[in-house]
């Protein structure tokens, strides 16, 4: 008879199935990352810190084998007849029925495969997606995804810990509570032969050396010696006594940010213009959560006058009409003045348009975001979503450039891999300010 | 055991059931709360090992492993090997448990119990006291004896090499991901899947899987087996060409149709490099160790079910265990071998838990309490011993040959039975045959050939190689009974491809008369579609 032997697993070996997942993941990216792609388009951009449903097709999915199919001639047994005598015939149900296979438990493999494979995604798996058609670098990736900037707060005392954090108050006052106690009787001996030492000396009536009981002297003082050095063999500190500053980490987002979201939607602006946008916008918004506390989101869009629109309608109401840059920022710094003192808000703004300004206007924006705007904001960057020659207002904007080369960015963007540089700067700056 | 496995085996010692137990006069259960523990474990395992030997079952050392609902699932996903190589496959597998367990449409099959020396069962965390006593005595003395007991099992697996028989695999497969990359692994893993199930000896009985030689004649395979092949495909020129190709072009490579596709590419694809042909060995090993298990279901788990019955019921009879502990053991094994009617909306086709608990219990009743039909229709049995007759229906029968030798009428009545003709010349189902004297008979032959794999995978086999022309395979189907090929064929046909390398064709033939010709690749795709692939 065979012994037996009892292990608890629970704590080791867990998910060993991640492996498997992430190769099933990199088999059906292309179905992942379109369903990332609509999600991201639904989705509002404050909304991206949650993972996704993905479905794939059943047939796409199914591990082909050969199997019997339907037809031929077949028997099979079932449990639970109620009323059928042999002899009896049922019409056959339309769609073939009777099904293959012979009952063994599973389904039907005619009917297998044909719903709808569904599952999901994390946060960090969709984003992950997200990023590649980004075509972001491994370390922003990371960047936008963990919240790495934190904060130590203290969290009392313990006992284990690295020199450096060692509290030398709460150490030695541990080391003076533990001599006491350790030493009180000895001491509390010294006191009462010190006090009876102190008497036999003080008889100055038994100068009679016979009457002065030097031996018992002795004794005392041999007595007060031992018990004095007992105590001087107690450690002043001991490991036991150290206290060491305990410190949490906890995530820090300094403050508060606005971002303001500037779009052009003028008639030439196409959705596809829009929802490369959007992924830039989606981009900053990420950057920003990472950072502050509160964010604001506020979204201005503009074709000849401007106008201060929910999420909605700023990515998905249709405009026609021309196009007037500078109504779009006048509105931004009133905005500022308004609702965001530059004392209390970090401030971030991101313009996309597709170049088309109408000349007159093009100087008179640079001069705006010149004077009134690059000085109070951390960083603003212009996308350019065309395919084609750029126009003034580029080359007015590219004037700044040089001026403020620490918190202005543009670049021409002609799909979604190309917004990555705009960011790098910006990036390169944070990483740069955590050092 | 090897080549006289179809001799029936029997135990040297004769089995003795246990004596009734007297009425007990005051309980004195192990335990009063749900709560597990492992002491209680322990204890448990203690008492049930106890009357697995009282009742004589001969089982390997256990090694039981408690594990977490997630674990369970990642157990559950790599279709119970203790340890798998990785494959996206397992990936999907674990995403759907997953699912269905988070939604709760599914509860977790509450125990796993690996075919090895020693043998492995997981007991999930989750489980009340009841559930892992009952799990213990189901797994680790029902199936663990049925493991070390089953002519197929003795016959085709090796229970103390196969862990480490894994472990190789696994350690190869992820030597040969780095060295030639993911897709590549990949690929020859598809592809051998796909004709996993046609990866077997039905009829020979291979030679037991053992790691240590594994390990030791790998190198040595490599080498050799390039040989070979490169021997296949000499094209040295004769002298009396024509003749000698005349004289070949009759003989067919293999002169005998081949069953094992797996085997036959391992050993004759012209183009596999040789860690590419270690790869189809090793899904086809393991193919090897699961066919018993495919072949046995009712079996297996109508013996463990069985005895997980009869040895908590002794758990009881002795006092050791509550009431309540009884209560919720009952509620638990009745949904066990529950059988929906075949009309009912739960109805998934018949419930293996169900037949073979039903007909183990019905053969220690025939065993003890015969009837007279039951001397008509067991002569043999009725009135034996019923220890030594359940003991050789276990160590001798698969699920066809058990459900033909031992379906009694009485079962068929009870599980109202009936077998139904359906035949897509006719417009109508045919009831052929339902639980009444005439129809027993029918019932049990028709149910027993249900279980016939060779019925269940279709009958697929190496039937020739152009040596001497364009080095195509060709496959032959033989349909039983005019069933034809599902849709997967062109996939599947896909999939040879790149492990032969070079054309390959599947005719299904019937009587010498071709019905239907598949070919990888399509005679229409250009050179150019191909590269695509």
């Amino acid at each position: 008879m065979g012994t037996s032997h009892i292990i608890d697993r629970r704590l080791n070996g867990k998910n060993k199935s991640a492996v498997n997942r992430q190769r099933f993941l990199r088999r059906y990216r292309e179905h992942i990352k379109k369903a990332v792609t609509d999600a991201v388009n639904k989705r509002s951009i404050t909304d991206m810190d949650r993972g996704e449903s993905i479905s794939i097709p059943g047939k796409d999915i199914v591990e082909p084998i050969f199997r019997n199919g339907a037809g031929g001639r077949r028997t099979i047994v079932h449990p639970g007849n109620k009323e059928f005598v042999s002899g009896d015939t049922i019409p056959r149900p339309p769609g073939g029925g009777g099904g293959s296979g012979g009952g063994q438990g599973n389904a039907s493999p005619d009917g297998e495969g044909m719903d709808e494979f569904v599952f999901q995604i994390s946060q960090d798996e969709f984003l992950d997606f997200m990023f590649e058609d980004l075509a972001l670098p491994n370390l922003m990736q990371k960047q936008l995804k963990d919240v790495d900037n934190f904060k130590y707060v203290r969290a009392g005392y313990s006992t284990t810990g690295t020199p450096n954090k060692i509290n030398i108050v709460r150490s030695l006052r541990g080391a003076y509570a533990r001599r006491l106690a350790l030493t009180g009787n000895s001491r509390k001996k010294i006191a009462r032969l010190e006090q009876e030492l102190e008497e036999l000396k003080a008889r100055d009536d038994l100068n009679d050396p016979v009457f002065r009981r030097e031996d018992r002297i002795r004794e005392l003082e041999e007595r007060i010696a031992k018990l004095k050095s007992r105590i001087s063999k107690i450690p002043f500190i001991d490991e036991f006594d150290l206290r060491f500053n305990q410190h949490l980490k906890q995530p820090q987002p300094s403050t508060s940010a606005v971002m303001f979201c500037l779009m052009d939607v003028s008639g030439s602006m196409s959705q596809a213009h829009k929802d490369i946008a959007k992924r830039f916008f989606i981009l900053l918004y990420l950057f920003l959560n990472r950072n502050y506390e509160k964010i604001e989101v506020v979204f201005i869009r503009h074709h000849t006058s401007a106008k201060e629109v929910d999420e909605e309608e700023f990515f998905y109401s249709r405009e026609t009409g021309g196009t007037i840059v500078s109504s779009a920022l006048k509105l931004m710094k009133e905005i500022i003045d308004d609702r965001y003192p530059t004392a209390d808000w970090n401030i971030y703004a991101a313009q996309a348009s597709d170049g088309d300004n109408w000349n007159d206007d093009s100087p008179r924006c640079s001069k705006i975001l010149a004077n009134q705007i690059l000085p109070h904001v951390q960083y603003y960057a212009y996308i350019e979503i065309t395919p084609h020659e750029h126009q003034m207002l580029w080359y007015e904007y590219e004037k700044l450039l040089a001026q403020f080369p620490e918190r202005f960015s543009m670049q021409q963007i002609v799909d979604a891999g190309d917004i990555y540089p705009v960011f790098r700067r910006l990036f390169q700056k944070q990483v740069h300010h955590h050092e | 055991m090897s080549e006289r496995h179809f001799y029936a085996q029997r135990r040297k010692e004769p089995l003795v059931p246990p004596p009734p137990l007297p009425p007990i006069q005051e309980r004195q259960p192990i335990s009063t709360e749900s709560e597990w523990s492992f002491e209680l474990i322990e204890r448990y395992n203690e008492e049930i090992g106890k009357i697995a030997e009282e009742f004589g079952l001969d089982t390997y050392p256990n090694q039981i492993e408690v594990i977490s609902a997630e674990q369970m699932m990642d157990a559950y996903s790599s279709v119970g090997m203790p340890v798998g190589y990785n494959h996206w496959s397992f990936g999907k597998h674990f995403l759907e448990t997953e699912k269905g367990y988070k939604r709760g449409q599914m509860g977790l099959a509450y125990e796993i119990v690996i075919n090895s020396n020693p043998c492995i069962a997981y007991l999930m965390e989750e489980n009340t006291m009841m559930m892992q006593a009952l799990v213990i005595a189901h797994a680790c003395y029902g199936h663990n004896s049925f493991f070390k007991g089953n002519y197929l099992f003795r016959t085709w697996t090796d229970a103390s090499a196969i862990v480490d028989y894994l472990l190789f695999a696994k350690n190869y497969i992820s030597q040969c991901e780095q060295r030639y990359g993911l897709e590549a692994v990949e690929t020859v893993l598809d592809a051998c899947h796909a004709i996993m199930n046609h990866g077997v000896d039905r009829y020979k009985r291979p030679a037991p899987i053992s790691a240590a030689e594994e390990e030791r004649r790998q190198k040595e395979r490599e080498e050799y087996l390039q040989l070979q092949v490169n021997e296949i495909w000499r094209t040295i020129p004769h002298k009396h060409e024509e003749e000698e190709h005349k004289r070949r072009s009759q003989k067919r490579f293999p002169e005998e149709p081949h069953e094992n596709l797996l085997y036959f590419i391992e050993k004759n694809a012209p183009l596999l490099e040789p860690w590419q042909r270690e790869v189809v060995r090793i899904v086809r090993k393991i193919a090897q160790y699961f066919y018993p298990q495919r072949q046995t279901q009712v079996m297996n788990e109508g013996w463990a079910t069985f005895w997980h019955y009869t040895i908590l019921n002794r758990l009881y009879d002795k006092g050791l265990v509550t009431d309540g502990f009884m209560i919720e053991f009952l509620q638990s094994h009745t949904s066990v071998i529950y059988q929906p009617p075949f009309d009912s909306p739960w109805y998934s086709g018949i419930n293996p838990y169900a037949l073979g608990y039903a007909m183990f219990t019905d053969l220690r009743r025939i065993c003890e309490h015969p009837t007279e039909e039951d001397k008509r229709w067991f002569p043999d049995i009725a009135g034996s011993n019923w220890l030594e007759t359940l003991d050789f229906a276990m160590r001798n029968f698969k699920d066809e040959s058990f459900i033909l030798q031992f379906l009694s009428p009485k079962v068929i009545r009870d599980l109202k039975l009936f077998s139904v003709l359906d035949d897509d010349q006719a417009d109508e189902y045919l009831i052929e045959a339902i639980h009444d004297e005439s129809g027993y008979q029918t019932v049990r032959e028709n149910l027993a050939k249900q279980y016939n794999l060779s019925n269940r995978d279709p009958n697929i086999q190496v039937w020739n190689v152009d040596i001497r022309g364009d080095r195509s395979l060709t496959l032959r189907h033989i349909p039983t009974e005019r069933i034809p090929l599902n849709e997967d064929v062109p996939d599947v046909l896909r999939h040879i491809h790149r492990l032969w390398g070079f054309n390959v064709h599947l005719e299904s033939v019937q009587d010498d008369k071709v019905l239907h010709r598949w070919n990888y690749p399509p005679p229409m795709l250009s050179e150019e579609d191909l590269l695509q692939d």
